[in-house]
């Protein structure tokens, strides 16, 4: 494979450990001498917590100790919010361990540290906790009510609520020819990574504190938990190594991500804690579970003219480091990639006795998509026009870039789409499915005696956040590269696709394969933000773009003063240094980092690349399905999601990524569930109950990858590409059955829609 | 999510297990694992000793003789379904294979553990109802013969007694003019079922039911035959609409359970449709699997 | 017989007889991670849901964590280390998962590469329906399994040419 790296489909060198059992996860650590640890959990969705008894344990084989809320209480141990800093949320941040009252199933009382782990579990069977119930507040008007208040010294159960708008949204309802408007909701579901979280904390004979087994955000924890233990933040290190899948659920600043340093501080030894797949069901972020009611104004052709709706997020019990990205992004990304400049929204979150929710995976988007693109249907049912025509009408063309989306997020400056060809990638997945036959054949009776529907729905969505990231870019003595970047990585392929991009930058001159990555330690480099947001390759790729392109300008800017030529008539290629036009090897690229240090320049470049606000993709989902009317069980039998990536460094793993999100939204509708009862109890604590997509869920999964809008806010003409798969699926899924049961008068407004709720919408025919 | 202590052992005979269960009262007997285990790791269950049955070569024999198939408690999921001969002889247990679970589940769990383990929505204490199966029980005192209708008593509960053993599954010889069929609804391929219906049934030369099984499960605590759906069959040639009949006649008068999956309305309005689909794919009649 | 709370076991892991003595309660899972630091094979859930922990009994794929060690005794196990020779390259199915991009975390890999390489095994050449019956006990959060069953599909193709 040669030069330009960037668009070809290399295949990912760190594969290779993760491929022979070598990968290097933080379970897979085992520290001479480590303690383990494991938390005594709420039983109840509320209750006062009258006691831990910790003499109850006291003497158990192997116990070391036991740390409750009174050891913590003299450390302003609050967890802080790291996005959506929205008014009123700092009243109801969670501490490590409860002191006084539990809010949740799940919420971590005490820790318990012991030789190992079966002691530890041994033990937390005995520990006595006293609590005394209390009524818990499940749904949303209970939240809203307030009968019961989590927080009574807020004196509310509303954590935020927030008006935002653009253009005068009742001018357009006042032009209308119809109005449709629908409550609806989306259900809590999660992320459900396969590694579970996990940490080791060891303050090591330097005197620094290391903590193995953070990810995402490295540097922002950092900072956090030196602010919790009271420590300077240059004393501890936050040490990222393989992770198992995150999704937006890992490595946000846990409990844990304070408990077991201190313990590990505490007890002057390794504390090892690994999440059980119950306690992750339990306590890593739930997302998702909204309802909204919105109504969107159309012209009698179909032009949509604006939009009013209000959206209410269930927050669970506490507000988490980026729980209220989620309310905040669905409202955003409700007017979809329209031409809709009329827009009111009320926005509320609300507090319940369930898991905090935090990001998961196009957060707010999923369901926001999944509101906007039903009502679209039903509109066009009403107004006589085929879905897609009613979507070519409105999509947001090319001559519209950059497009207004308005101040609709308070807590973040006014935003644009900066490039896109929303109607091409439309086309692109109607050509596939082959709209236009596929809606006439899915009308007649199907042998199999299943009803057919197709579905559509179109998508924008945002990546690539700042603030800005840093990266290094050195010359390794033996003439290969090493970079060095503030990303973070939880299983994307980061190694080969930044070292595409680095060796490009090079001009080629040293293959990807010499190119090693290091990246999501906090210590690694000032100036990194780790992973969220779609940003890793669009942010922290384009600052090794940076870097490198630096260092090569300063190591042909010393070999030509060495050589006595021109930097312009150098070229870098095959680890070698050569003359413009001539095969001839000058010197190889380890020599020149000699004569770099000979002439006081070190074989390194840094730069910070801060852009100039978030790269928008766009893209569309179609979904032909056919459902059993008598079990409710829906077969998708072609899904193909369409994303116009900007620029694709590496097609084979944007690929991947698509398919896989894809796969992620698609069972959320059918499988994932996370369910409450009246108590705040969560009945779906095991993966025998928690169902997500196997093998055979879901097999005719396509993708298309397009570069028709590279961005232009950074050089690589790079956008994110780890979301659009999953953004759009309940609304094109909900979308083909609702087109499916069409012949039955059956509505879709509610996810999700495993065979249980979907046969209650299916009137029952008379027996025969 | 570690189990909680407890002693073990791995006796070579079934007298050595029943010794083991008669010493210790809440010993638990460990087959394929593959329920008890997670139970154990979940510590829902804590007993203070697991007697292996493992090692005791008997459990594992397979017999097919003239009088019908004879199956080990031990014999595991994955030779049931790899091994023609058994599916040759109680082409119910063929059917019902590919819904059971997934490859390394099938690998080390047992027929044995199925049924006494009791879940209502499992498919082997269906098929054993259906097929007029026989369980052979030892205990201290000796063997006895439980048939598969007074063997599961609700859910997670068997006819085995405390200190007692199931040690083998035997099933009638299989007549040649006996059809089979088999159809469920899980959340996903190889999950329990949310509910499903296993039947054979008898035709004679000219084509008229001469006899029929009927089998509802997980549509109540335990499987349970419909005896007025089969009756409705017996001396009928079935077409569609006697097996829509039939099928009707099998829901009716069913008190399901409602869990996560489904609800006891789901369960009441599935049922018939299992039992429909069941009966068409038994008697080759596709036209009866359709929603008339 | 009097049962025990540990156990003398010896066993075959990855073709070495490795004998030890283990409290009954430990899983074969855990044997394998901790006491053998064999740690290519995860713990996903311990509850025999995710697959992550499969490993190869007498060539049959088990969940490693609804298994006692001390029931291994006697048996032989290979785990994803077993799959190659020590610094000796990729099986023709590992080199599959690279080309096809099967691999993101690499978390539920192991589990996967045990689960295929006993389908394929006793099934060389699957449909690819099969390939997603014998792999629909392992779950994958990152690929969709799109790609996976490519690989594997890949891979029995390879061995029959």
């Amino acid at each position: 494979m040669n030069a330009p790296f960037v668009g070809q489909p290399v295949p990912r060198a760190e594969d290779v450990r993760f491929l022979t059992g070598r990968a290097r996860y933080v379970d897979d650590i085992r520290p001479e001498g480590a303690l383990h640890a494991v938390i005594a959990r709420s039983p109840y969705g509320h209750a006062r917590l009258l006691g831990v008894n910790k003499a109850s344990i006291e003497g158990l084989p192997g116990i070391v100790g036991v740390i409750a809320a009174d050891d913590i209480a003299h450390l302003p141990a609050e967890i802080p919010i790291r996005l959506a800093p929205l008014e009123g949320f700092q009243r109801f941040l969670q501490r490590p361990l409860a002191s006084d009252r539990v809010r949740f199933v799940g919420e971590a009382v005490a820790l318990i540290v012991a030789t190992s782990r079966h002691a530890a579990e041994d033990a937390l069977e005995q520990l006595e906790v006293e609590y005394e119930p209390l009524p818990a507040v499940v749904t949303y008007d209970a939240a809203r009510e307030g009968a019961e208040l989590l927080f009574p010294e807020a004196g509310t159960n509303v954590a935020t609520r927030y008006s935002a708008s653009m253009g005068d949204a009742d001018a357009a309802f006042a032009r209308a020819d119809l109005v449709i408007e629908r409550h609806m909701t989306a259900h809590r579901h999660t992320a459900l990574p396969l590694e579970t979280r996990g940490l080791i904390a060891h303050e090591e004979a330097d005197g620094i504190l290391r903590c193995w087994g953070a990810t995402k955000v490295t540097q922002w924890n950092r900072r956090a938990l030196a602010v919790m233990l009271g420590r300077p933040e240059h004393s501890m290190d936050l040490i990222e190594v393989d992770v198992g899948g995150g999704f937006g659920a890992k490595g946000e600043f846990y409990p844990e991500d304070f408990l077991i340093p201190f313990a590990a501080l505490r007890f002057g030894a390794p504390v090892k804690w690994i999440e059980d797949r119950r306690e992750h069901l339990l306590t890593t972020n739930h997302s998702r579970e909204m309802e909204a009611t919105v109504a969107i104004a159309f012209a009698r052709d179909g032009t949509m003219l604006g939009m009013r709706a209000k959206v209410s997020a269930d927050m669970g019990a506490y507000v988490r480091t980026n729980g209220g990205v989620v309310p905040a992004k669905a409202a955003q990304f409700l007017p979809g990639p329209y031409r809709m400049k009329d827009v009111a929204l009320d926005v509320e979150a609300l507090l319940t006795n369930k898991t905090p929710v935090g990001t998961l995976r196009g957060p707010g988007r999923y369901e926001a998509h999944f509101f906007r693109e039903r009502l679209i249907d039903l509109a066009a049912e009403e107004l006589g026009l085929d879905p897609a025509e009613i979507r070519r009408r409105n999509l947001l063309r090319p001559e519209d870039m950059p497009w207004s989306i308005g101040h609709l997020v308070p807590y973040e400056p006014p935003s644009a789409v900066d490039s896109s060809d929303v109607p091409a990638a439309f086309d692109a997945v109607t050509d596939a499915i082959g709209y236009e036959e596929l809606r006439w054949e899915v009308r007649k009776p199907q042998p199999d005696g299943r009803l057919h529907g197709i579905g559509l729905a179109c998508f924008v969505e945002s990546s690539g956040a700042g603030p800005s990231e840093t990266a290094r870019v050195e010359l390794r003595e033996d003439g290969g590269l090493r970079v060095i970047s503030g990303v973070s990585t939880q299983g994307q392929g980061h190694q080969t696709v930044l070292s595409q991009i680095a060796a490009d930058a090079f001009d080629g001159g040293v293959p990807p394969s010499e190119i090693e990555l290091l990246n999501g330690t906090a210590s690694l480099i000032e100036g990194g933000f780790g992973t969220y947001h779609s940003r890793a390759v669009v942010v922290g790729g384009s600052a090794i773009h940076l870097a490198a392109r630096s260092l090569r300008a300063k190591l042909l800017r010393v070999a030509a003063a060495r050589l006595q030529l021109r930097a312009e008539d150098l070229v870098l290629a095959e680890g070698h240094l050569r003359r413009e036009g001539s095969v001839q090897k000058l010197a190889a690229l380890a020599e020149v980092r000699g004569w770099m240090r000979e002439a006081g320049e070190t074989p390194d470049a840094t730069e910070t690349f801060k852009p100039d606000g978030r790269t928008y993709t766009c893209g569309a989902h179609a979904a032909h399905v056919a459902v059993d009317t008598e079990t409710g069980q829906v077969e998708v039998l072609r899904y193909i999601a369409s994303e116009d990536v900007g620029r694709a460094i590496n097609p084979l793993m944007v690929h991947g990524q698509a398919i896989g999100a894809a796969v992620q939204g698609i069972g959320a509708v059918f499988l994932d569930e996370l369910v409450y009862d009246e108590n705040g109890q969560l009945l779906t604590g095991s993966l025998a109950d928690y169902l997500v997509a196997t093998s055979s869920c879901f097999p005719n999964i396509e993708s298309i990858t397009l570069e028709n809008s590279p961005s232009t806010l950074n050089p690589l003409g790079a956008k994110g590409a780890g979301e659009g798969g999953v953004v759009a699926c309940a609304a094109a899924i909900a979308n083909a059955i609702a087109d499916a049961l069409r012949p039955l008068g059956v509505e879709i407004n509610h996810l999700p829609l495993g065979p249980d709720r979907l046969l209650r919408l299916i009137p029952e025919k008379p027996a025969p | 999510m570690k189990a909680p202590p407890f002693a073990y052992a791995a006796p070579a005979s079934i007298e050595g297990a029943l010794a083991l269960l008669a010493a210790h009262e809440d010993a638990k007997v460990l087959a394929g694992g593959q329920s008890l285990m997670p139970a154990l790791n979940l510590r829902l269950a804590a007993p203070s000793v697991l007697v292996d049955i493992n090692a005791i070569p008997e459990l594992s024999e397979v017999s097919i003789t003239p009088a019908g198939l004879r199956l080990g408690a031990l014999v595991r999921h994955s030779r049931i379904g790899t091994n023609s001969a058994i599916a040759g002889a109680v082409p119910l247990l063929g059917l019902a294979y590919p819904h059971i679970a997934h490859g390394p589940v099938r690998t080390r769990g047992t027929i044995g553990g199925s049924l006494a383990h009791a879940d209502p929505s499992a498919e082997w204490p269906a098929v054993c109802l259906a097929s007029d199966a026989v369980m052979e029980v030892r205990g201290p005192g000796g063997g006895r013969d439980v048939p598969a209708e007074e063997f599961s008593l609700g859910i997670f509960t068997t006819a085995i007694e405390p200190g007692e053993l199931l040690v083998a599954i035997r099933f009638p010889a299989w007549p040649a003019s006996r059809r089979a069929g088999f159809a469920e609804v899980a959340r996903r391929d190889g999950d329990f079922a949310m509910v499903g219906a296993a039947v054979t049934v008898d035709l004679g030369a000219d084509g008229t039911c001469t006899d029929a099984r009927i089998v509802l499960f997980g549509a109540s605590s335990r499987p349970v035959r419909r005896r007025e759906a089969e009756a409705r069959l017996r001396g009928q040639v079935p077409g569609a609409a006697l097996l829509r009949e039939a099928a009707s006649l099998a829901a009716q008068g069913i008190d399901p359970p409602s869990d996560l999956h489904a609800s006891a309305e789901y369960r009441r309005r599935v049922a018939p449709v299992m039992v429909r689909r069941a009966l068409a794919d038994a008697l080759s009649l596709p036209e009866a699997r359709l929603a008339s | 017989m009097t049962p025990t709370e540990s156990l003398s076991i010896t066993l075959s892991v990855n073709g070495a007889t490795v004998a030890r003595e283990v409290p009954a309660r430990l899983s074969l899972a855990d044997f394998l991670r901790e006491e053998l630091r064999l740690t290519g094979t995860h713990l996903g859930c311990e509850h025999g849901v995710c697959g992550a922990c499969t490993v190869l009994l007498d060539g049959e794929p088990v969940r490693a964590c609804l298994m006692l060690a001390v029931q291994a005794r006697g048996h032989s196990v290979t785990t994803v280390e077993g799959l190659t020779p020590a610094g000796g390259g990729l099986t023709p199915l590992q080199a599959a998962f690279q080309r096809h991009h099967a691999v993101q975390c690499g978390f539920c890999t192991p589990g996967m590469l045990m689960t295929a390489t006993a389908l394929l095994a006793g099934n060389p050449s699957p449909s690819a329906e099969q390939v997603r019956d014998a792999l629909s006990g392992n779950i994958c959060r990152c690929t969709g399994y799109v790609q996976i069953v490519e690989a594997v599909m890949d891979a029995a193709a390879g061995a029959e040419a």
